[in-house]
């Protein structure tokens, strides 16, 4: 595609240095979120760092242009799924971790091997990927386009997928429910 | 002006910790927790390729993922209330026993 | 228009809409006081300034100077920064909600009476009013105290299984309209039908059933009477906000009437046709009088929030739960397929 003169392909200058500074911090965030889960002891503390990470990838998905994807990320993910962690963690209480054998064990296992395997996988990943640079809001994600690709083309998943939802809300009701109040429930019909 | 591979490492570092948290910790909601880290690292990817072959299912498929990762932790954390209920613990080194 | 111009305007847009966000909380707040006390017969405030005008400074006063308890035996990061974030989201949904026109702006071009138009302002919103949820789940679980636990843990149990109902209710509206954006809502509202009745969603749209979802859904989600059990007095002592006080207690307080007067202005929005009404006149009154009109409805939503305060009693929590869940649950649900039943069979 030929472009006037003195325009660039991706973008000016600012935009792309934008995009990477967003890039950057957002990025931080996520990482030192994700690690600050594995590092506290409560799980209330690890379910906020939680937040924080889904909060930073939405800025990500924002990012590449992926507006509704991250709409959903935040009403969904942050807003419903942790709510119901937060909510649980608070219900029964349980309180930090303590020390035990065979959490040191992992842990003088566990992160080492983690490491040496993610170092090789992001070695082989940049080094053969043959990727392109990615634009700011490379791929618009317009909820018109993308209800187009869901009601067509993967509708049966998208059906599928309610049902699913079906069967966990009743498998979660019978699960999380006190054995006396099912007695109660068969006794009353 | 980001490379592609930058989003991959990114997700992949997500990913990374949620299996370390997988297996170091021992209180099984942060276990949960470290399994919706993984997902969501996954979901970057999904988007990140997404935006690099201009193929918009790439964002229609994270949908699917948030979708199954909801019923997952909704049935997950109710076997979870129900485990307390019984054991009183959450510490999974010790529910390792079928006998209470 | 240049980026400096953009940036500069921005800035003013922002200053000058929260500057009349917070003082219109403070004077919520008064009407409130004034309304409810008419309706059980009494005055209101009356004494500081006419008619009571200057009781929401003196409260402020109030607050600024009472003492600033932390109890010891709060877990201290999660008690301070509860507040911040019940205000925090509380005040920063504002900033997609549009009060007019566009206007000329000195130096050139011009912009929207609204601080950002995204294409997705709706969906930001919802997400907004779900992230509002943590502040009253770590306010009751950082106080460490048992009336506070058991009132944050009703009030996210409340707040989270009324936002479905909330959002269900408005995907009629988003058929109706075919967009996302605020603007473009109330752009599809213009216009009359059968000569003078407005093309309002409420009217046209005959999406009243939605807006009687909505309008119960915001109470609920708000902590407003009827659905106010986990903050009521008589209850749960003061429910997640028991131990907090002074300046702390007053973040949680201006949180939730911003949250009211940010529903008040989206129901606006959504079902009552935003800014129309008629307009004439020289350029200056042409801006202004839509933000005149959009005011108008929202006074007329907060009053009705009030007069629904003064008048009923409360739900008992399991009665709130089964309304939310078997009642308002399925009738929007039942809204949003004849919605699109019809919309599909029009087209």
């Amino acid at each position: 595609m030929k472009l006037p003169p003195g325009r660039r392909r991706y973008g000016s200058v600012t935009e792309n240095m934008l995009h990477l500074v967003l890039f950057s911090v957002f990025g931080l965030i996520c990482v030192a979120g994700a690690i600050n889960l594995l590092v506290q002891t409560h799980p209330i503390n690890s379910a906020l760092s939680l937040v924080v990470v889904m909060g930073s990838l939405a800025v990500e998905y924002l990012l590449l242009g992926a507006e509704f994807v991250a709409a959903v990320q935040v009403i969904v993910y942050a807003g419903a799924i942790m709510v119901l962690f937060v909510f649980v963690i608070m219900l029964l209480n349980a309180g930090a971790e303590e020390r035990s054998k065979g959490s040191i064990v992992a842990l003088m296992l566990g992160v080492p091997g983690m490491l040496v395997g993610s170092i090789l996988t992001a070695w082989i990943l940049v080094k053969h990927s043959g990727t392109q640079p990615v634009a700011l809001g490379a791929l618009p994600g317009h909820p018109k386009d993308i209800a187009q690709l869901l009601f067509h083309d993967f509708l049966l998943p998208f059906e599928v997928t309610s049902i699913l939802v079906l069967i966990a809300i009743m498998g979660s009701v019978v699960l999380a429910s006190r054995p006396e109040s099912i007695e109660k429930t068969k006794k009353e019909n | 002006m980001v490379p592609l591979s930058y989003y991959l490492v990114l997700s992949g570092i997500l990913f990374a910790c949620g299996v370390t948290g997988f297996l170091i910790k021992r209180n099984i909601i942060t276990i949960f927790m470290s399994i919706e880290l993984m997902l969501n690292g996954v979901n970057l990817s999904f988007v990140a390729f997404a935006a690099q072959w201009h193929a918009l299912s790439g964002q229609v498929f994270v949908f699917f993922v948030m979708v199954v990762a909801a019923a997952e932790a909704a049935v997950g954390l109710a076997i979870i209330i129900a485990v307390f209920r019984t054991r009183e613990t959450l510490n999974v080194d010790k529910v390792d026993l079928l006998k209470l | 228009m240049s980026l400096t111009t953009f940036i500069i305007v921005s800035v003013i847009k922002i200053a000058i809409v929260l500057f009349i966000l917070l003082t219109a909380v403070a004077y919520t707040v008064w009407l409130e006081r004034k309304v409810v006390g008419r309706m059980q017969n009494r005055w209101g405030p009356t004494r500081v300034g006419p008619f009571g005008l200057l009781q929401p400074a003196a409260d402020g006063i109030k607050f600024l100077f009472k003492e600033d308890l932390t109890p010891p035996h709060v877990y201290k990061p999660l008690y301070i920064a509860a507040p911040i974030i019940a205000v925090v989201c509380a005040l920063t949904s504002i900033a997609v909600i549009p009060f007019g026109n566009w206007v000329p702006v000195p130096g050139g071009g011009s912009t929207p009476l609204q601080i950002t138009d995204i294409n997705i302002g709706l969906l930001v919103i919802l997400g907004i009013t779900s992230i509002g949820v943590y502040g009253v789940a770590l306010s009751g679980w950082s106080s460490n105290s048992k009336y506070s636990l058991l009132g944050g843990l009703r009030a996210s149990a409340q707040m989270v299984s009324y936002e479905i109902a909330l959002g269900l209710s408005l995907v009629g509206v988003l058929i109706l309209s075919g967009s996302f954006s605020l603007r473009e809502i109330v752009a599809a509202q213009s216009g009359h039908f059968w000569g003078f009745i407005p093309n309002w969603n409420i009217f046209r749209g005959c999406q009243f059933i939605a807006f009687f979802i909505y309008l119960m859904a915001a109470y609920a989600e708000t902590n407003r009477i009827p659905f106010d059990l986990p903050e009521a007095e008589t209850e749960l002592v003061a429910g997640y906000h028991t131990e907090y006080s002074a300046m702390k207690f007053a973040m949680f307080f201006m949180a939730e009437y911003a949250n009211m007067i940010t529903v008040a202005c989206l129901a606006s929005i959504l079902f009552l046709g935003g800014w129309s009404g008629p307009v004439g006149g020289p350029p200056i009154v042409q801006a202004i009088l839509p933000v005149f009109w959009f005011v108008l409805r929202v006074v007329a939503f907060l009053f009705v929030y009030i007069w629904v305060r003064g008048t009923l009693p409360r739900f008992r929590y399991d009665q709130l739960m089964a309304f939310g869940w078997k009642f308002l649950l399925p009738l929007s649900i039942a809204n949003l397929v004849v919605t699109a039943l019809v919309v599909a069979l029009r087209a």
